[in-house]
C-alpha cells in the first residue's frame, strides 16, 4: 500500500485499508512521528528496565559457574549476594546493567548527591539513584496510563453504545450520568476516593478508569446516533442481527475512530494524574518509585537538589507530549476534511 | 427564553440528586470511611459484653447507622438542601463556617485567572487563525502545546527554584497571600504586595487553560472567517479589521463562552495542587489538608461545594450561549 504513496495523483489500483489511510495521513506530520517515537521509546523503557537499571546484572561467571540473567531469575545462591560490591577476579566476569544501581537500594551517606560519574541522574533523599527509579518508574506511569485507560474504554464504550443505539429513557439516565461525573473536579473526586481506599496502584487503575470515562461514551453516543439510520445500519437490522451484534459488529468499527483518539489523550492525562496523585503522597505505596514521587521530594529541597526537580518533571512531561502529539496526529489523519 | 430556561433549571434537579448520591456512596460505602473506622475502634477495642454492644450501639445512633441506607441518604439530602455539613473533625468548627472563609480566596484567585486566559487567549487565537501557517502562528502553536503538556506542579517547583529563591533568583515570595505584617500597610502597598505575592500561583494556574482556550479560540475563528458573510462583509468594502474583530469574533466567541463551563472544574482541581504548594489559605488547601487528615465531614463539604460550583458555572455558560446565540433558543 506504501508505494502509492508517491504518486497519489494516480488513483491506487488496490482499495486501501482504512488503516492504512490514517497512516498515510499520520507519517506526513512531523511532530507526531517524534511523539510516536518517544512514545516506542518509553515502551521499550518499561519493558526493559530489567535489563536497564538494577543491581543484579545480566550475565555473571563466577567461581567456575555461569549465570544466564540474575537480573530476571532468583538463583536461590545469589538470592542474598551483594553485587554492587563484588568485582570479578581472574577468571570471572560480570556483565552489568548500564545503571548498576537498585531502584530501592538507599545508601544514607550519598543523599542528595548532584549528578555525577557514579549517578548520572543524581540521588534523592534517602541516597538513591534517581536515573534508577525513574526508569522502574517509567513502568509504573506506562501501566496505571494503559490500564486506567483501558477500564475507562470498557464503561465509556457500554454505556456511550447503548445511550446512543436505543436513544430515549436509557439515553436520557446515561446522558444524566455523564453530567453529574463530568460536574465534580475530577482530580478532587479522585483524590477523595483514593484517600479512602489502601495505597496501591491497582486501585488508583481503577479509580482513574472510573472517573475518566465519560469523554469515550459521550463521543461514542454522538457516533452511534449518527451511524444508526445509516443504510448499513439498517441492513443489518434488516437481516435479524440481534442488538448486540449490530451495536459491537457493525456500528462501533465504524465509530470508534473519535473514541481512539480521546483514549490517546487519556492516556497522557491518566499519567498526569497518577504523577500528580503521587506528588501528593497519594500515589504509589513507597518504595515503589515514581516519577511524581521523585518530583514530591523536591519539594523539600528545592533550594538544594535541583535534579530532583528537573529529571523527573521532564520525564512527566516528554510523556505527556508524546501521547498528546500522537493524539493530535492520530486526529488530523482520522479527519477526511485535512485529508491530501 | 423564558421556556428554555425554566427547561435547562429543571434538568438541573437530577444532576444535583445525582451529585449529593455520588458524595453520599463515597463517604458510606467506601473501606476506609469514618463510620467503619469508628465502629471497628469501638469493637475491637472494647471489651466484650453488654458494655461494648452499648457503645457500639451509640456509635451507630452518632452517625445514624441504625437507620436503612435509603433513609440515612434522605437524612443527608436534607442536611445538604441546608448546607449543612456538619463539624470538622479537627477543630470542631462547621465545616460550612471553614468554607466560607476560606471559598473567597479561591474565588478570588480564579476569577483573576478566568480574566487573564480570556484576556490573552482571545486575541492569541485570533491572531493565529488570520496569520495560519505564518512563522508566528506555527511558533504560537508550537508553544501553546508544550504549555499544555506542562504539568502545574511541576511549573510551580520550577518557578520556585528559578524565581522563588529556590537556587537562582529570589524576585517572588512563594508562601502566602501576603507579606508579615502586611495588615498595617494602607490599602495601596497592601494591594501590590498582595499581587506580588500572586504571581506565581496565577501563572501556574493560568498557562494550561490558556493553552487550551486559544486552541478552541483558534479553531472556532478558522472555521469563522471561512463563513459565506465574512466574504460578504469583506465585499462591503469594510476594512480587515472590521471583519475580523466586529464580525468574525463575535461568532467566534460563542463555543469559547460555553468553555467556561469546563474551565471551572479544572481551576477548583488545580487549587488543591497550587495552593498546597504556595501556602494559600483557600479552598483548595483547605480541602488538601482534609484529605490528609481524613476529615470526612470536610471532604464532603469542599466535594459537594466544588460540584454545586461546577453546575453553576454550567448553568450560566448555557444560558449565555442562550443569548449570544439566538438559534439556541430554537430547540
Amino acid at each position: 500500500m506504501t508505494k502509492h504513496a508517491n504518486n497519489i495523483a494516480q488513483p491506487p489500483r488496490r482499495r486501501q485499508s482504512w488503516w492504512a489511510l490514517v497512516w498515510r495521513q499520520f507519517r506526513r506530520n512531523r511532530l507526531a512521528l517524534a511523539g510516536l517515537g518517544l512514545m516506542l521509546v518509553l515502551f521499550f523503557v518499561a519493558l526493559a528496565a530489567p535489563f536497564l537499571a538494577g543491581e543484579r546484572p545480566i550475565y555473571v561467571r563466577m567461581e567456575g559457574r555461569a549465570y544466564w540473567f540474575p537480573n530476571l531469575k532468583t538463583y536461590p545462591e545469589l538470592r542474598y549476594f551483594d553485587f554492587a560490591n563484588w568485582h570479578p577476579a581472574q577468571g570471572e566476569y560480570i556483565l552489568r546493567t548500564p545503571v548498576p544501581h537498585a531502584p530501592e537500594r538507599s545508601n544514607l551517606r550519598d543523599r542528595l548527591a548532584p549528578p555525577s560519574r557514579m549517578h548520572l541522574l543524581g540521588t534523592d533523599d534517602r541516597g538513591r539513584d534517581v536515573l534508577s527509579r525513574m526508569i522502574w518508574g517509567t513502568r509504573i506511569s506506562m501501566s496505571v496510563g494503559f490500564v486506567a485507560v483501558g477500564i475507562a474504554l470498557v464503561i465509556g464504550i457500554v454505556l456511550g453504545s447503548v445511550a446512543g443505539f436505543y436513544g430515549g429513557l436509557p439515553d436520557l439516565i446515561i446522558q444524566r450520568i455523564v453530567e453529574v461525573v463530568m460536574c465534580f473536579p475530577t482530580f478532587v473526586l479522585i483524590l477523595s476516593l483514593i484517600a479512602f481506599l489502601p495505597p496501591s496502584i491497582y486501585n488508583i487503575m481503577v479509580v482513574i478508569g472510573l472517573v475518566a470515562w465519560t469523554d469515550s461514551a459521550r463521543l461514542l453516543r454522538g457516533e452511534f446516533l449518527r451511524l444508526r439510520e445509516s443504510d448499513f445500519a439498517i441492513a443489518a437490522r434488516a437481516s435479524g442481527l440481534t442488538d448486540r451484534r449490530i451495536m459491537f459488529r457493525h456500528l462501533l468499527p465504524n465509530g470508534v475512530s473519535p473514541v481512539l483518539v480521546s483514549a490517546t489523550f487519556g492516556v497522557a492525562s491518566a499519567i498526569l494524574t497518577e504523577s500528580a496523585l503521587s506528588f501528593l503522597g497519594f500515589g504509589v505505596p513507597p518504595p515503589t518509585p515514581s516519577w511524581g514521587e521523585l518530583l514530591s521530594q523536591s519539594q523539600r529541597y528545592v533550594d538544594r537538589a535541583w535534579w530532583l526537580v528537573m529529571f523527573p518533571g521532564l520525564a512527566i512531561f516528554l510523556t505527556v507530549t508524546a501521547f498528546n502529539l500522537v493524539g493530535e496526529g492520530l486526529r488530523d489523519a482520522m479527519d477526511p476534511r485535512l485529508r491530501q | 427564553m423564558k421556556a428554555y430556561l425554566i427547561r435547562r433549571l429543571m434538568l438541573i434537579v437530577p444532576t444535583f440528586l445525582g451529585i449529593s448520591l455520588i458524595t453520599f456512596l463515597v463517604v458510606q460505602l467506601a473501606p476506609g470511611s469514618p463510620v467503619y473506622m469508628k465502629l471497628r475502634q469501638a469493637e475491637g477495642g472494647m471489651a466484650a459484653g453488654a458494655e461494648s454492644a452499648q457503645i457500639i450501639e451509640q456509635t451507630k445512633k452518632l452517625y445514624g447507622l441504625d437507620k436503612p441506607i435509603h433513609i440515612r441518604y434522605v437524612i443527608w439530602l436534607g442536611k445538604l438542601a441546608r448546607l449543612d455539613f456538619g463539624d470538622s473533625y479537627k477543630d470542631q468548627r462547621p465545616v460550612i463556617t471553614k468554607i466560607k472563609e476560606t471559598l473567597p480566596v479561591t474565588l478570588q484567585i480564579e476569577v483573576i485567572v478566568i480574566f487573564l486566559i480570556y484576556l490573552i487567549s482571545i486575541p492569541l487565537g485570533v491572531y493565529s487563525a488570520t496569520h495560519q501557517y505564518s512563522l508566528g502562528d506555527r511558533v504560537t502553536t508550537l508553544i501553546l502545546f508544550i504549555l499544555y503538556s506542562l504539568p502545574s506542579f511541576w511549573v510551580a517547583m520550577l518557578l520556585m527554584l528559578f524565581f522563588g529563591g529556590g537556587r537562582f533568583l529570589s524576585w517572588f515570595p512563594v508562601n502566602g497571600l501576603n507579606s508579615f505584617g502586611a495588615e498595617n500597610l494602607a490599602w495601596g502597598p497592601w494591594l501590590l504586595d498582595r499581587l506580588w505575592h500572586l504571581v506565581l500561583p496565577v501563572i501556574c494556574l493560568t498557562y494550561g487553560g490558556l493553552a487550551g482556550l486559544s486552541r478552541y479560540a483558534r479553531a472556532g475563528m478558522m472555521e469563522v472567517i471561512r463563513q459565506d458573510y465574512i466574504r460578504t462583509a469583506r465585499a462591503y468594502g469594510f476594512s480587515e479589521k472590521t471583519v475580523i474583530w466586529k464580525y468574525a469574533l463575535r461568532n467566534s466567541l460563542i463555543p469559547i463562552v460555553t468553555l467556561l463551563a469546563t474551565l471551572l472544574p479544572a481551576l477548583i482541581a488545580g487549587s488543591f495542587i497550587i495552593e498546597s504548594i504556595f501556602s494559600i489559605p483557600g479552598m483548595g488547601r483547605l480541602g488538601f489538608e482534609a484529605i490528609l487528615s481524613r476529615d470526612y465531614p470536610l471532604i464532603m463539604g469542599i466535594l459537594s461545594i466544588s460540584a454545586f460550583l461546577t453546575l453553576l458555572g454550567l448553568l450560566l455558560s448555557d444560558i449565555l450561549y442562550a443569548v449570544v446565540d439566538p438559534r439556541i433558543k430554537l430547540r
